[in-house]
């Protein structure tokens, strides 16, 4: 691992990323996690229950910003503890023909804590899609030593 | 309908294996636009002293929401899978998930607590892999033994929305 433990500090930035999102990548997440609720891809149904439109899993955004931290880190099994809360639905336009995304999440991670004597550090995720923060308290402890 | 109060406490034992297969792996990696080598090639995961593909981070919620189905499908729950939001959630790692696992979940519900007139439910799964041919409902006297090993602990809040909420 190139990462070394000792020259990490808090507050340092590990990286940011743009995911962008379409219908058909929530299709896509529907039929690998069997979470077929239609408000991830039935317009008038999502609509029909208040929503502005199609949202996207908030696992499907959970499990796509922490493959920042699984890149940093340099192995998916260092990811120890994961958790966040959802605060904001992310509406996915539908842009179907068009090589346009339907959303983009911007997702960013900075070292929250360190722990010396566990070898972990903690990564705190700043998660935001049209100007708001979709996640919250989105945190990923992870073994680096 | 109202949401039954008396579900705080309840468990739901694991009832069913979930094995853990290499192209699911790799179709959830993708799912979630996941690109390191050791959920797609069994040799670099070997590398980093895997015995097999590993999961992703978020995999388990494969295994955990099953478990949660029973408790949302439970007609004495009073939950409407419609008005269901995800509030939050949480993965506790034991161990790695490895494509090979036979998993199982025990379902606790951890909290039940009013909101408006829907509720917030606090559901925690406790994932397990089991020894080849161990049944699902093997229980703690299998950890004793080393044939059900504690992978992953998932906690999961969700908000079942009351009406005009």
């Amino acid at each position: 691992m190139s990462i070394n433990f000792a020259e990490l500090t808090v507050g340092q930035d590990i990286g940011s990323r743009s995911i962008a999102v379409t219908r058909t990548d929530l299709v896509k997440y529907a039929g690998a996690s069997g979470d077929f609720n239609p408000i991830h891809w039935n317009e008038a149904f999502a609509t029909g229950v208040g929503l502005p439109g199609v949202i996207a899993h908030g696992m499907f955004t959970m499990g796509a910003v922490v493959q920042l931290v699984t890149d940093w880190a340099g192995d998916p099994a260092a990811v120890l503890d994961f958790q966040t809360r959802f605060t904001k639905p992310v509406p996915v336009a539908d842009t179907t023909g068009t090589p346009e995304a339907g959303a983009v999440i911007e997702v960013s991670g900075a070292i929250g804590a360190l722990d010396a004597a566990a070898g972990t550090a903690r990564v705190d995720l700043t998660v935001v899609s049209a100007g708001q923060k979709v996640l919250v308290k989105a945190q990923a402890v992870v073994r680096l030593a | 309908m109202t949401i039954n109060p008396d579900l705080q406490g309840r468990s739901y034992p694991a009832a069913e294996v979930y094995d853990v297969g290499r192209e699911k792996i790799r179709e959830f990696a993708r799912a979630v636009k996941a690109t390191h080598p050791a959920h797609f090639d069994v040799a670099a995961a070997q590398a980093l002293g895997h015995n097999d593909l590993v999961a992703p981070p978020t995999f388990a919620i494969i295994v955990a929401q099953r478990a949660d189905a029973q408790l949302i499908e439970d007609p004495e729950s009073g939950i409407d899978f419609s008005r269901v939001v995800h509030a939050d959630q949480r993965f506790t790692h034991h161990r790695p998930i490895v494509a090979g696992d036979r998993l199982v979940a025990e379902l606790h519900v951890d909290g039940v607590r009013a909101m408006g007139g829907g509720a917030m439910i606090t559901t925690r799964s406790e994932i397990f892999a089991l020894a080849p041919d161990l049944a699902p409902d093997a229980g703690a006297d299998a950890d004793a033994a080393g044939v059900r090993e504690p992978v992953a602990t998932a906690t999961s809040s969700i908000l079942v929305r009351g009406e005009g909420q």
